[in-house]
C-alpha cells in the first residue's frame, strides 16, 4: 500500500510528514535505551514478514501485519514501521523520500489506533474476546491503511477517486487474511510469550 | 558421476534469497560521499514532488537515466526495479483516465473519458520515474550501512540511527532464522495453498520469530552493556570529503536551480 513518489500533492506530503514526525517523536520518547534493541529486532521480524507472500487463489499477497505491530508496540509502531519503509526506499527504491511521511502515517496510525481499541481485550482470561479483538485489530489495520491511502490520493486530486476506491476493494482479501494471521499469532504469543502483549509472564 | 555433480543434484530446491544490500556501483557515483548523495537526492525528490509541468518531469527522467548510466549498476537490477515501480503507475493509468458518473440508479454507473486524468497519469508516471532513477543511481550505489552512517553525520536523532543500525544488522539474522524454519517446514512436507491451514501455519511461524527476536534482543542488549553501551552508539565510519564531492554538490545545485527556475519563472508550458 505504498504510494510511490511523484503522485501526491505538496500539502498532502507536508501533512503526512508532520503527522509522522509527531508520531516518531512520541514513539521514540516511549522507547528507553534498554528497549531499543527490542524494538529494533521486532521491526526486523516485521520487515521479514513483509517479504513473505501468502497464496490467495491464483495470486498472492504479502503480509503487512501493522495490526500486530500496533498491539505489541503501541506508539513505538511509528519508528518500527518507519525504519522498514526507509530501508525499502534505500534498498528497492520503493516509495521514496518525500512520501515517507505519508506512507508511515497510513501504516502506523491504524496500528496505534488498534492498540488503544483492541489491546485491552487481549489480556482477558477467556479465549473468545482475545481472538475477536486480535482479528479485528488485523482486519481494521489494513482497512484503515487502505482508506488513509485512498484519502491521501483523493486529497491530491479528484481524478484519483476511482484509484482510491480500487485500493480499498483490492485490499479486502488482505484484511481477512491479516485478521486470521493476527488472531492466531496473538493466541500463540499469549501461550508462549505473554510479555510481548504487555501481560505478566503468568496471567492464566 | 563425479562428487560435484551429485552434490549439485542434492542441492536444496529452495533458491538462496538475494542479499539485502546494495552492490557497490562500478561507476564514479559509488565513490561519492553518501552525505553528499543523500542531500542531493533529497533536494531533487522534493523538487520533483512539487513539479507540475510534464516538460520538467521529462527532463528529470532524462537526468535520472544519465545518473543511472553514470553509476553503472548493472541491467538486471535496473530492469527489475523499474518494472516494480511502474506497476503502481500502470495501476493509475488504468483508473485515472476514467471518471465514474452516477446515473439515476446504482446500476446506471457509467465511465466517462477524462482527458485531464490522462494528462495527470502521464505527469505522475514521469515524476515517479524521475525520482526512482535518481534514488537508484545515488542511494542504490552505496551500501546500506554507509547511508545510515551518513544519516547520523547529517544530525538525524541518534536514537533513530541506533535503531536503524540494529534493525538492519539483525534483519539478516531474523531472515536467516525465517529461512531455516521455512526449510524445516518444507522438509516436513508443508505445501502453501489458499487455505486456513496455510495462514495459521504462517501465523505461528511469525509467532516463533517474534519470540526468538525478543529473546535475542535481551542477549544483544546485555552484550552491548558489556561493551560499555551508555546510550551512545559510536560510529566507526567517518567519511572523508573529497573534491569530487564538492564538485558533485555544486553541479547538482546548479541543475536543481535551473530546473526550479524553468518551472517557476512563469514560462507557460502549454
Amino acid at each position: 500500500m505504498h504510494i510511490s513518489e511523484g503522485v501526491l500533492s505538496g500539502p498532502v506530503l507536508a501533512g503526512g510528514a508532520v503527522i509522522s514526525a509527531a508520531g516518531l517523536a512520541l514513539g521514540l520518547k516511549n522507547i528507553d535505551y534498554d528497549k531499543l534493541p527490542r524494538v529494533a529486532l521486532l521491526s526486523a521480524v516485521f520487515f521479514v514478514a513483509s517479504l513473505i507472500h501468502l497464496p490467495v487463489g491464483p495470486s498472492s499477497i504479502h503480509l503487512v501485519l501493522n495490526g500486530l505491530v500496533g498491539l505489541i508496540l503501541g506508539w513505538a509502531a511509528f519508528p518500527a514501521l518507519f525504519v522498514g519503509l526507509v530501508l525499502q526506499a534505500v534498498l528497492f527504491q520503493f516509495g521514496g523520500l518525500t512520501v515517507l511521511g505519508v506512507n508511515t502515517a497510513t501504516m502506523a496510525l491504524p496500528a496505534v489506533l488498534g492498540y488503544y481499541l483492541f489491546a485491552p481485550f487481549l489480556r482477558g482470561g477467556g479465549k473468545t474476546a482475545p481472538v475477536i479483538a486480535a482479528f479485528a485489530a488485523g482486519f481494521c489495520a489494513i482497512l484503515f491503511s487502505a482508506v488513509l491511502t485512498g484519502v491521501s490520493l483523493y486529497l491530491s486530486g479528484e481524478a484519483f477517486l476511482g484509484a482510491a476506491w480500487a485500493i480499498v476493494v483490492a485490499n479486502l482479501p488482505g484484511m481477512i487474511i491479516e485478521g486470521v494471521v493476527t488472531a492466531v499469532a496473538v493466541l500463540f504469543l499469549r501461550k508462549v510469550k505473554p510479555e510481548l502483549l504487555g501481560m505478566g509472564p503468568y496471567v492464566e | 558421476m563425479s562428487e560435484a555433480a551429485s552434490q549439485a543434484q542434492a542441492a536444496p530446491r529452495v533458491k538462496p534469497a538475494p542479499t539485502l544490500d546494495n552492490a557497490l556501483a562500478m561507476g564514479p557515483v559509488g565513490r561519492l560521499d553518501p552525505r553528499a548523495k543523500l542531500v542531493v537526492v533529497f533536494a531533487y525528490s522534493l523538487l520533483m514532488a512539487l513539479a507540475y509541468s510534464p516538460v520538467m518531469a521529462a527532463l528529470g527522467v532524462l537526468l535520472g537515466f544519465g545518473l543511472v548510466a553514470w553509476a553503472r549498476l548493472g541491467w538486471k537490477v535496473f530492469i527489475s526495479r523499474l518494472v516494480a515501480v511502474n506497476l503502481f503507475t500502470a495501476f493509475l493509468w488504468l483508473f485515472l483516465p476514467w471518471q465514474i458518473s452516477l446515473g439515476q440508479s446504482v446500476w446506471g454507473l457509467g465511465l466517462v473519458y477524462n482527458p485531464d486524468g490522462l494528462a495527470l497519469a502521464l505527469l505522475v508516471t514521469l515524476k515517479a520515474n524521475a525520482v526512482f532513477l535518481a534514488l537508484l543511481a545515488l542511494l542504490g550505489s552505496s551500501p546500506v550501512n554507509d547511508i545510515f552512517h551518513a544519516l547520523a553525520h547529517l544530525k538525524v536523532p541518534s536514537k533513530l540511527v541506533t535503531m536503524f543500525l540494529l534493525f538492519y544488522r539483525y534483519l539478516h539474522v531474523m531472515r536467516h532464522e525465517y529461512q531455516r524454519l521455512r526449510q524445516a517446514m518444507q522438509v516436513r512436507g508443508f505445501q502453501p495453498g489458499s487455505n486456513l491451514r496455510t495462514y495459521k501455519t504462517y501465523a505461528q511461524l511469525m509467532g516463533i520469530l517474534l519470540v526468538r527476536s525478543l529473546e535475542r534482543s535481551e542477549r544483544v542488549y546485555q552484550a552491548m552493556l558489556c561493551r560499555g553501551f551508555g546510550g551512545t552508539f559510536w560510529l566507526l565510519d567517518h567519511f572523508s570529503w573529497r573534491r569530487a564531492d564538492t564538485g558533485f554538490c555544486l553541479m547538482s545545485g546548479l541543475v536543481l536551480i535551473v530546473l526550479a527556475l524553468l518551472q517557476w519563472s512563469g514560462i507557460s508550458w502549454n
